[in-house]
């Protein structure tokens, strides 16, 4: 596991610099991953990455947007919930990323600011946002629906997505609030036993 | 690969360039989906929209010059396994596919990668809606019995009779064939129709379906054939393919991406 962890962290500094996946780093990935769709994202600090390079451990997604007053608290809750239901040693195998509906007023001060203030961990976190149209192309690879309305709001569901180590869609949550769903939690202790065989 | 590119353009006569035409839009156009925050009124901007769907030999043409989209190349979580299942092979469309039929069993992805790789993109729902509401003569037509009767003819048809070729007939006052009677088409936004109003609905998706459902209403319930396709874009998947199901793609009126 840990030389794996090793290369799968020598390809992502070797696809920064080329600036993108590689044609035979993309067919590496299984068909059915999320990871095919080579998106290049920018995280709270302003850092870009490649969507492909969260491949190696469990990743736990989300979409919200900052400026949404009341479900998008919630999501974080939501996944703060899961963070904290889990021990030290699973915490520490599993990633969270949530990426904005909204990147036209998103920016990265914007995600820096929910970022410090609802105290994420940077070791774990990651809020980001891609383009327009990443956005609905990620929100289709999810299972997310969303519309924006006439007012610069947003309609959307709201699912937490359970990503195996390899990008591929495990299950999905829809309960939204600080206690995980019991059988949601199953499958993230399931996903993060599997990849730290 | 160019040089395949040209041959196929050369080869298949369904394979001409895109052609579009622009449609002039409208401040405020009354779409069939009313939601509580627009009531209704959509402005829809100056677009390009092509004639035709998309042809088995336009999209061939495609995949020729795009590998990572033809069958069995295609990842599943992009195109499920019916993807262009009906074509002869990977590169060839076979005896049951011809070359000026619409494209079916393409996946949203498919359809939008397609548009990109044109300089283009999938049409809006409310664009689409637009420039359906069309006939020969009338920018909106969708009042007349007449245009109703005709458009919910086609649906009573089978679905197991080979699909017509792609222009045939007479075009609508645009200039543009075949947005009823032929094939259903992919729009951007077919995931967004149905979405609730309220999203602190969360309890279960299934209500929350519902929910979507209820957040529309509609003072057109004369109109099945518009409502059936928002129904059924709404039922699908991105990755999802059917044999009924292709796209046409639009672009800004400049000829930009808009």
């Amino acid at each position: 596991m840990k030389r794996r962890t090793l290369f799968l962290t020598f390809a992502a500094l070797a696809s920064a610099c080329t600036g993108t996946l590689s044609a035979a780093d993309l067919r590496a990935i299984p068909g059915d991953s999320v990871y095919r769709f080579d998106a290049t994202l920018s995280d709270q600090s302003g850092t870009e990455f490649h969507l492909g390079e969260r491949r190696g451990r469990p990743l736990l997604v989300a979409m919200f947007y900052t400026s949404c007053r009341y479900v998008c608290p919630l999501i974080i809750d939501s996944v703060k919930g899961v963070e904290h239901a889990l021990s030290e040693t699973e915490r520490a195998h599993l990633g969270f990323l949530l990426i904005s509906l909204d990147p036209a007023r998103d920016d990265t001060a914007a995600l820096k600011s929910v970022f410090d203030k609802r105290k994420l961990d940077a070791a774990r976190w990651t809020l980001a946002r891609t383009s327009e149209s990443n956005v609905r192309t990620l929100a289709a690879l999810l299972g997310v629906r969303y519309r924006a309305l006439a007012d610069g709001e947003f309609n959307h569901t709201s699912a937490l997505v359970l990503l195996d180590g390899e990008g591929r869609r495990i299950d999905s949550s829809e309960a939204l609030g600080a206690t995980p769903d019991p059988k949601f939690l199953a499958s993230v202790r399931n996903a993060l036993e599997i990849s730290t065989k | 690969m160019r040089l395949a590119a040209l041959l196929m353009t050369v080869l298949l006569p369904g394979a001409a360039a895109d052609d579009f035409v622009r449609l002039p839009g409208q401040a405020a156009f009354t779409s069939i989906l009313k939601y509580t925050d627009s009531d209704g009124k959509v402005p829809i901007a100056p677009f390009e929209l092509m004639t035709t769907p998309v042809t088995n030999a336009q999209f061939l043409a495609f995949v020729v010059t795009h590998p990572e989209w033809r069958r069995g190349t295609a990842p599943s979580v992009f195109a499920e396994a019916r993807y262009l299942s009906h074509w002869g092979g990977p590169l060839s469309l076979g005896a049951a596919a011809e070359a000026a039929q619409p494209v079916t069993h393409v996946s949203w992805f498919a359809a939008r990668a397609y548009c990109e790789a044109n300089n283009a993109r999938l049409p809006t729902w409310s664009e689409w809606e637009y420039a359906a509401a069309a006939d020969a003569t009338r920018a909106d037509a969708r009042k007349d019995p007449a245009w109703r009767d005709r458009i919910l003819g086609w649906y009573a048809k089978p679905a197991n009779v080979p699909l017509a070729r792609v222009g045939q007939g007479s075009p609508d006052l645009h200039g543009v064939h075949d947005l009823h009677g032929l094939v259903w088409e992919w729009v951007d936004d077919y995931a967004a129709m149905l979405v609730s109003a309220d999203n602190r609905n969360q309890a279960d998706p299934d209500v929350l379906t519902f929910c979507g459902a209820g957040a529309l209403a509609t003072d057109d319930r004369e109109n099945y054939a518009v409502l059936m396709r928002i129904a059924m874009l709404s039922a699908l998947e991105a990755h999802n393919t059917t044999g009924s199901l292709g796209f046409r793609c639009a672009r800004g009126a400049r000829g930009d991406v808009q």
